[in-house]
């Protein structure tokens, strides 16, 4: 095994233990702890990919500001009990959603895929190659971005505050 | 070197754990962090598609889907407060005044 296939099979096998914890663990802090492991790693991955660029935004954007969000919205409401576990219906969820990844594990796994990479340039993945696309195709979608962002920093303040 | 197929089927198995979260768990804030995770699995197949075949699309598209998940992240955070304030609970299934 070379390399790069043994850094993705650690990568991978540590990214599905993460996203079981985020999952299964009944103390919400802790749920959120290995949701922000599950995010460096992902960022690892997009490392792996030619991705510099999204690897940083990931780490700011996911692991930084969203998680700094949740877990303070975690501690502003303090839910003290932990979760009851009720084993059947966690059973019956847990099988739900093996039988959606049994459906779409054997459909990517037999559909025709290119198996080898394109060759990458110097610049695949670095920000100037995403801004040149950024602000030329995709243009618009950049704008309204912008607004969707004000619209939610908008929308928050009025549903957080208290009403009298 | 590693297929295509193994990103895919990594991001589907992870996509399908996030569900899980979200059918199993009677906590508000665990469900939105099994929504996000959901939304990095598919951050995953565009970002591996992108490099397998060569398109700087796919990197951009994954830029907006993280300018929507913060936008997402932030609302659904300031509902579940707004709701913690009249009900006292985080639990999905006491919300049920739209339900006869």
């Amino acid at each position: 095994m070379d390399t790069a296939s043994f850094i993705f099979y650690l990568l991978a096998t540590l990214l599905v233990i993460a996203s079981l914890l985020v999952v299964f663990l009944r103390n919400v802090v802790h749920c959120a702890m290995a949701l922000v492991t599950a995010l460096l790693l992902i960022a690892v991955m997009f490392v792996t990919l030619h991705a510099p660029m999204l690897c940083v935004l990931q780490v700011m954007v996911y692991a930084g500001a969203i998680m700094v969000l949740f877990l303070f919205v975690i501690m502003f409401l303090n839910p003290g009990a932990l979760e009851q576990q009720r084993g059947l219906w966690w059973g019956f969820g847990t099988l739900l959603a093996m039988m959606l990844a049994g459906v779409l594990v054997p459909l990517v796994a037999t559909s025709d895929l290119p198996a080898d990479p394109v060759a990458a340039t110097e610049l695949f993945g670095s920000p100037e190659m995403l801004a040149k696309s950024l602000f030329s195709d995709y243009v618009l979608p950049f704008e309204i971005a912008s607004v969707l962002l004000l619209v939610a920093i908008i929308g928050a303040v009025v549903l957080a505050k208290r009403e009298n | 070197m590693i297929a295509l197929h193994n990103y895919l089927i990594l991001s589907a198995v992870i996509f399908s754990i996030g569900v899980i979260g979200v059918l199993i768990r009677r906590n508000l804030i665990v469900v939105l962090m099994s929504i996000e995770l959901m939304l990095n699995a598919v951050n995953l197949t565009f970002i591996a598609f992108s490099r397998y075949l060569g398109s700087t699309d796919g990197q951009v598209i994954v830029f907006f889907v993280m300018a929507v998940a913060a936008a997402e992240a932030v609302i659904g955070l300031a509902i579940i407060i707004s709701v913690y304030r009249h009900r006292q609970s985080l639990d999905p299934q006491e919300m049920q005044l739209l339900k006869w």
